[in-house]
């Protein structure tokens, strides 16, 4: 046994190095070329945040010179942002990607909504069975998600090649080993698979890489003077007709920005002065608090997010 | 690789491995205040003292509730210095499948031990699957140490059995709590005998000497890219080594060579790539290449075969059977494959792989991705065995030998097929009929 060198790094060719992003990016391509190698009808989860806007610039990277090869789905709870929409558009536009969107509109047409149904109920049926739907009806056989290890306790076990069983649900007790880079995409009849190539990524190193690549972002994630609802420590975006203002609610202007974006009801906005990426990166390295601290639906309960992923939610 | 070191740990249950994980993330300030909230609401439930470390990494409900870790779990913290990527592998012996898992990517393995303990079987049997796995670069933590009032006896005396049990490899032995934190992100003044570095600097500063573009080129074909006539470009993760335009290039398994034309990219054309890139080659030739196949350095070509040897992690309770056949997972090819003996949950054993279609591969200590291979039950779609290639079989770039009776007539069949996938079905229709 010897003593680990603690000395200087390896004398090779600084050119012939890759740093962290890069390393990140190349695994994640691999993953986007496989899916398309092994699965009849993949699909990707187009859900208009952060992350979305990465894996859409990974995936016109995997693919180049040719088009992105699946068809991008938006399972839309009609509670976002109307600047999330206009963004997805545009987007979907930019890339030249064809874009489903998808909404229970049963549950939408029975009055579902969160302050009506509570938060789990109304992601249950908004997001969890509306993704599910628009699966099967799509016959997809593999959907892309932009899900990272890092954003939740139950994450951190999530394979980058998840099964799923006929009914779009997780069991974490059966998941299949994954070594090296190899990824498993046999299905058996009825099993479908999702699969997440940003899983090693951080979201600093999401802002990152927005940043070193110039990739557009929905604006609301900048701060700027906003009109908000201030409930103790929250900030609420009164976003009409969805957010209700309450007795008591008082407007005030506040310099903030959205650090996720979900639905309208449910997603609040944090006081910051990040106008520009590199700033809301230098904000998050100092961040004493994680990205989903202001997305109620995770403090519903212990595990909340486990047992969402288990009936088939991301 | 620069910046990034990826990590595994291993320990036998209660050892201290999640609260040390916990701990450093926690130190390192990876862990957000409002982490530190809910799980302090989830200790106080569970009563178990005011805050624990451990409640960082047991992710799943069903762990909360047995208390005890049952899975990988990969966590993400950084330092000013370098980013870590973590995989928590359970140390319960009927989980080694997920110590392989957490292994097979990592640069280093932590190896835990309680002090109170000293080393036990489980404890070899971590730092043989660790090397197995091709680690080169250990941390041997000695936890717990404030049960031993700090006794540098008691250190030395696990340090020298390590010792004996790994070899000539790189390893750091540290005297820690990771409980109170000794030693954990700076030196304890209740190890005054220890010179040092603690945990976190030197997992900061440690050189891991893997360099893959030092190795002979390897590129894996993924897909093929052809988004009109003009275009035909082989998109591909490279596993080894450099290329450059203007390189001659061996495509295996047809042995053609062609010149690489052009390295392209999103951000444009490249005059050299380099591994782990993902890049899409276009050649002179109108040779035939597809999915599976690989090019490669005509100066150093890989092995090309249906069969070798290989050291074989079985990770299904179904356990191998030498009669039955596999989906073989080797790069991008896949193939159906006959194993020459069994193996149990959990057993590590040398085996004869026989494939119904060549593959290109290298030894597994040569090179990590061209010399490994996964297993996959074609009834259940589990990945039921990790393999790492240790050398030829003899016969190889023969016929397949007889001794596998069931299997070697599978095989026979399967090389009939035109393709991967008509092998395959037609071995486990073959199979399906046989055990009727
Ligand atoms: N005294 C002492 N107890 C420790 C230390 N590290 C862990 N423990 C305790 O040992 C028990 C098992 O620890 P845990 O981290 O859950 O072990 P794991 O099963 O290896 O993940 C817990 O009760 C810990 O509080 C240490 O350094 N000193």
């Amino acid at each position: 046994m010897t003593t680990a060198t603690v000395s200087s790094e390896p004398t090779i060719a600084p050119a012939m190095r890759m740093d962290h992003l890069r390393a990140l990016e190349a695994e994640a391509v691999h993953i986007l070329r496989e899916v398309v190698a092994e699965f009849e009808r993949p699909v990707m989860l187009y859900s208009i945040g952060k992350d979305s806007s990465v894996m859409l610039r990974l995936a016109q990277k995997a693919f180049h010179p040719g088009p992105i090869p699946f068809p991008l789905l938006h399972v839309d709870t009609t509670y976002k942002f109307r600047e999330m929409i206009e963004f997805r558009d545009q987007m979907a536009r930019a890339v030249g990607a064809r874009l489903i969107v998808h909404t229970n509109s049963t549950a939408i047409a029975d009055g579902t909504q969160p302050f009506k149904v509570g938060t789990q109920r109304c992601c249950g049926l908004l997001k969890t069975k509306g993704l599910l739907d628009a699966l099967e009806a799509g016959s997809f056989d593999a959907a892309l998600g932009g899900a990272r290890r890092d954003e939740e306790r139950s994450r951190a076990k999530e394979r980058i090649f998840s099964v799923r069983d006929a009914k779009g649900q997780w069991d974490p007790k059966r998941q299949r080993p994954e070594l090296w880079h190899l990824l498993n995409a046999r299905l058996q009849p009825g099993e479908t698979i999702r699969v997440f190539p940003l899983s090693n990524w951080t979201e600093i190193d999401v802002w990152q890489y927005i940043h070193v690549e110039r990739i557009p972002v929905v604006p609301m994630y900048f701060a700027t003077e906003r009109e908000v609802i201030v409930r103790g420590n929250s900030l609420i975006v009164p976003e009409q007709p969805f957010v209700p203002v309450l007795p008591g609610d008082t407007l005030q202007v506040v310099r903030c920005r959205m650090r996720s974006l979900g639905c309208s009801p449910c997603t609040g906005a944090v006081r910051s002065d990040a106008d520009t990426v590199p700033k809301i990166i230098e904000e998050l390295v100092a961040a004493r608090q994680s990205e989903r601290q202001l997305r109620v639906i995770d403090h519903d309960q212990d595990g909340s997010m486990e047992l969402k992923k288990r009936e088939g939610y991301f | 690789m620069s910046g990034l070191l990826r990590i595994c740990t291993a320990g036998s249950v209660d050892d201290g491995k999640s609260t040390l994980i916990g701990r450093m993330l926690h130190d390192s300030q990876a862990v957000y205040e409002d982490q530190v909230h809910s799980v302090r609401a989830a200790s106080q439930n569970r009563g178990v003292g005011p805050i624990d470390f451990s409640l960082f990494t047991d992710g799943l409900k069903a762990e909360r509730e047995q208390g005890i870790t049952i899975d990988v779990a990969y966590r993400y913290f950084a330092t000013a210095r370098r980013k870590f990527i973590l995989a928590d592998t359970p140390g319960h012996e009927q989980y080694t499948r997920n110590m392989a898992t957490g292994a097979s990517t990592a640069d280093l393995a932590i190896l835990l031990v309680d002090a109170t303990q000293g080393v036990r079987t489980q404890s070899r049997r971590h730092a043989r699957i660790a090397s197995l796995l091709g680690i080169s670069e250990y941390v041997l933590a000695v936890n717990k140490m404030d049960l031993v009032d700090f006794s540098r006896e008691v250190f030395e005396d696990i340090r020298g059995a390590f010792e004996e049990i790994l070899g000539d490899v790189g390893c750091h032995a540290l005297p820690l709590s990771a409980l109170h934190g000794d030693n954990v992100t700076t030196l304890s003044p209740r190890t005054p005998w220890f010179e040092g570095p603690s945990l976190l600097e030197h997992l900061e500063t440690v050189t891991v000497t893997r360099d893959l573009t030092l190795s002979p080129f390897r590129f894996p074909v993924q897909l093929v890219i052809r988004p009109d006539r003009e275009f035909r470009g082989y998109a591909g993760q490279i596993a080894a080594g450099i290329v450059r335009v203007g390189d001659t290039v061996t495509a295996w398994p047809s042995a053609r060579t062609a010149r690489v034309k052009r390295i392209v990219t999103y951000e444009g054309d490249l005059d050299v790539a380099f591994a782990p890139m993902s890049v899409t080659l276009v050649v002179d030739d109108e040779i035939d290449i597809s999915r599976g196949d690989q090019l490669s350095s005509v100066a150093h070509p890989p092995h090309v075969g249906n069969r070798f040897q290989a050291e074989v992690v079985w990770m299904d309770e179904r356990p191998a059977d030498p009669a039955r056949v596999y989906v073989l997972k080797h790069t991008t090819r896949s193939v159906a494959a006959a194993l020459s003996r069994g193996l149990a949950l959990n057993q590590i054993g040398t085996v004869t792989v026989s494939a119904t279609r060549p593959l290109v591969f290298d030894r597994y200590d040569n090179n990590r991705t061209t010399g490994s291979f996964i297993l996959i039950d074609p009834a259940s779609g589990f990945t039921c065995g990790a393999g790492m290639i240790t050398g030829l079989g003899e016969g190889d770039r023969t016929e397949p030998d007889t001794t596998f009776g069931a299997a070697a007539r599978l095989v026979q069949l399967a090389r009939q097929a035109g393709s991967d996938a008509e092998a395959i079905a037609a071995v486990e229709k073959a199979l399906e009929e046989m055990l009727i």
